[in-house]
């Protein structure tokens, strides 16, 4: 059977070139970068230059940049860390509604412990305004967290504005670039971040290894304890083999990145369009313009998404209805629930993620499926049936 | 020239078997995403319940008991900051031991600040704690207790059976760190009666990247570090790193398969060097238990030499070993752990440190013994403090 994976933001595959490049790891230079000997030496060799690597990627100095084990361990770094280091400075934490869970789920667990949250609205597309942040801003606010781009409608936020404004008042912000990382240019200047997550495994690096950039002179704290290493800022043996592949992925992603994302987009233009073309009541969610170009979430209407992503798999097509970690529970996304989509709607939600392997001849191949599994889904759903009915009689 | 590795307590080299399955999950269509539900997450999913599966039968453990981390270290932190906190109301005493790797002592250290107070049990000259003087600690406020199984610097195993038994009696819980033990002496949750355990991949030719937390069901402990995904049932968040956990997993299996022959055929090496080295040398004395200790784990002190001349002169033979333990090598603070063993500064800094593998022999210690000799000969006879001892104090 053919098989598409339209699930690029859920997780991505290790680039060949980068898993080439991290057997050697695995299997011969094994040595322990903290130790003296001349195992540990060319071992700590690799692990410098990958890190220089990733800090040219992103506009940082090497000793900005600390290796963790994923973007969930880095988002929970950076803002725990950013709070512990400001808490006699103040104590309040403003972040958005349409975070990953990572985010929004430290805050919560800080807001426990006696900080104070805000927790900014978005509009219709997802997207967090400038003013709104201007407007939370109190006296005590120590941190700002707010994700560059979003993992389940891929809208673009106004990152540079509000990482402008936070230094403008002396706080720290924090920008989750999981998601944007290989699809859109991630700087940390240009985007004002003073702290930044990236995550190995959403950009063609494997699972189990992200970067937590912290800019030199922030006021930040480690979270964990133990060893020396990452010059105390993270403890743990290295991920060796994931850091150099993180390097390569790093360097892989950034030089193809404007090519790449224009065939992306293309591609999620065709898919939008025919999906509108083709089957009637189904809006497109996110930001018209500022979004993602390889991410497309649809709502259509009188379709469980379950159902219809069981339809797509028995077809070989790997879609999602949000994000992954959280599809565990049958809650509707809490992304599409603040943007003001009824959770009804949102249950409908289809989420198409793009990736290097994709081509044309996958979006028509789920074009052509699509269409009669949607008719037959509609077919058995008595909303649908009272919808039609109703159309008739208007 | 001739390499020889002595440093598998720092780190191993992945068994070609688990290196072969980790491939597997690098290429082709086993690149998902176990929270996804379509194919390529199934299979994700698949490969983590088998390796779960895998890692429970090895420490006598049920499946909902094990939580995949991204070393020894974040488990460590996970265990012993969870079980603090989860226990807060109960108490507020924390009872661990002088030799703990820095995972443990500087996480206990930072509660202590956070209003818990600490017990730090001394240990013997051997480095063993005393169970009596952990029975002397335990006070109706104490709520952890957190004692390693063996030590990464000089070998000695504790006496962690006694200690479960006492925290069990006592309901206090019992977390213990076993990265150091694990593959060269038997693990069993039940026979050492923790409710937490740490492991680290790399440590038992596993990859580096991946650790274990077990929690015994019942424990009262809750994840307080990471949060934000519902993965390993809501108690470690964050996408699991399929590679290294089925490296993980056929790891922990290999290591225990061969339990019983591999650690003979060490002890064998072992003893052969430490008899070697005391016999052929002065004034070196064998660090740790002579024989409560892991059976891969030799250790010394030389007087008169610094450790990291002795390390640095064998690299140059080829020869890898360490000078305590590598994740606080670089630092020039001597071995807290020898410190507390009640070695003076100057007698720790002259550590030497060789743990042996899978991969070495017989050929490989007799090697070590030759290219060993001229360098004693020649870093003592540049040491001032060697020339000073001969003249004033006769040779022990
Ligand atoms: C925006 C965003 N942040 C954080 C994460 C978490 O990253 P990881 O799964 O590497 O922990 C994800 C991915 O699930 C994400 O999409
Ligand atoms: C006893 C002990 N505990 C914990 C650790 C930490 O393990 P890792 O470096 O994998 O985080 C080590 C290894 O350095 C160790 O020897």
């Amino acid at each position: 059977m053919k098989k598409v994976y339209f699930d690029h933001s859920a997780t991505t595959p290790v680039h060949p070139i980068v898993a080439e490049e991290i057997i050697p790891y695995i299997t011969g230079k094994f040595g322990n970068p903290s130790s003296v000997h001349f195992l540990g030496r060319e071992v700590r060799k690799a692990v410098e230059a990958a890190r220089e690597k990733i800090a040219q990627g992103i506009g940082a100095k090497p000793e900005e940049i600390v290796f963790t084990s994923g973007g969930t361990e880095s988002d929970n770094m950076a803002i725990k860390g950013a709070a512990y280091a400001n808490c006699r400075k103040g104590n309040h934490i403003i972040t958005s509604a349409v975070e990953h869970h990572a985010v929004l789920d430290t805050c919560e667990a800080l807001k426990e412990e006696g900080f104070t949250l805000t927790v900014l609205p978005v509009d219709k597309y997802g997207m967090v305004s400038l003013a709104a942040v201007a407007e939370a801003i109190k006296e005590q606010t120590i941190v700002i967290s707010i994700m560059h781009t979003n993992n389940e409608v891929g809208t673009i936020q106004p990152v540079y504005d509000i990482g402008r404004l936070a230094r403008e008042k002396g706080i720290l912000f924090h920008t989750d670039a999981v998601q944007s990382m290989g699809k859109i240019p991630v700087h940390v200047d240009d985007l004002e971040a003073d702290l930044l997550t990236i995550s190995g495994h959403k950009f063609y690096a494997p699972k189990g290894i992200g970067v937590l950039y912290i800019r030199q002179g922030s006021n930040w704290q480690p979270v964990s304890h133990g060893g020396s290493q990452e010059r105390r800022q993270r403890p743990g043996t290295e991920n060796v083999s994931g850091i150099i592949a993180l390097g390569k992925a790093m360097e892989l992603v950034v030089s193809e990145l404007e090519e790449e994302s224009q065939r992306l987009a293309r591609l999620r233009d065709k898919i939008i369009q025919g999906v509108l073309e083709r089957i009637p009541h189904v809006h497109v969610n996110g930001h018209p313009i500022k979004r993602l170009p390889n991410l497309v979430n649809l709502t259509i209407e009188f379709v469980e998404g379950e159902s219809l992503l069981f339809s797509l798999d028995m077809k070989g097509i790997a879609a999602s209805s949000g994000s992954a970690c959280t599809s565990d529970s049958t809650d509707p996304s809490h992304v599409l629930l603040s943007m003001g989509i009824s959770p009804q709607n949102a249950q409908g939600s289809l989420r198409l993620s793009l990736g290097r392997d994709n081509n044309d001849e996958d979006v028509e191949y789920f074009l052509d499926v699509l269409a009669p599994i949607i008719d037959r889904l509609r077919a058995m759903s008595p909303f649908f049936q009272q919808n039609m009915i109703r159309l008739r009689l208007d | 020239m001739r390499r020889i590795y002595f440093d598998h307590s720092a780190t191993t080299p992945v068994h070609p078997l688990v290196a072969r399955e980790m491939d597997h999950f690098l290429t082709g269509d086993n690149f998902g995403n176990p929270s996804s539900m379509h194919y390529f997450g199934r299979i994700a999913l698949n490969a983590l319940d088998e390796a779960r599966e895998k890692v429970a039968r090895a420490i006598g453990a049920s499946t909902g008991e094990i939580i995949f981390t991204s070393s020894g270290t974040e488990s460590d932190n996970m265990a012993i900051h969870g079980a603090a906190y989860t226990n807060r109301r109960r108490g507020n005493h924390i009872i661990t031991s002088a030799v703990e790797h820095h995972a443990v002592l500087h996480t206990v250290r930072a509660l202590e600040s956070h209003g818990f107070d600490v017990t730090i049990l001394p240990v013997d000259r051997y480095g063993m704690v005393d169970i009596n003087d952990v029975e002397a600690a335990i006070t109706d406020k104490t709520i952890l207790i957190s004692v390693m199984h063996a030590n990464n610097e000089v070998g000695t195993i504790m006496p962690i059976a006694e200690i479960g038994r006492l925290a069990q009696e006592r309901r206090i819980t019992f977390h213990v760190d076993a990265v150091q033990s694990f593959g060269k002496i038997p693990v069993n949750v039940d026979d050492l009666g923790v409710n937490l355990l740490s492991l680290a991949g790399h440590k038992f030719y596993g990859p580096k990247g991946v650790g274990m937390l077990y929690v015994r069901k019942g424990t009262p402990w809750k994840q307080t570090m990471l949060y934000g995904g519902a993965q390993e049932h809501m108690r470690r968040a964050g996408t699991e790193n399929i590679p290294a956990i089925v490296g993980f997993g056929k790891a922990v299996e290999l290591a225990v398969e061969k339990i019983d022959e591999e650690s003979k055929r060490l002890i064998t090496l072992r003893d052969r060097m430490i008899k070697e080295v005391l016999d052929r040398f002065p004034h070196v004395e064998l660090t740790g238990h002579p024989n409560l200790r892991l059976p891969n784990h030799v250790s010394f002190v030389f007087r008169y030499i610094e450790g990291e001349s002795m390390l640095l002169s064998l690299d140059m033979r080829g020869i890898a070993v360490s000078s305590g333990s590598a994740c606080t090598s670089g630092s020039l603070e001597p071995s807290h752990v020898l410190l507390s063993m009640g070695y003076p500064h100057e007698v720790a800094h002259g550590s030497l440190r060789l743990t042996l593998g899978k991969d070495n022999t017989e050929e490989d210690v007799e090697y070590f013994l030759d290219v060993m000799e001229p360098i004693v000969t020649r870093l003592r006879a540049m040491s001032p403090l060697m020339r000073n001892s001969d003249a004033n104090i006769p040779a022990e």
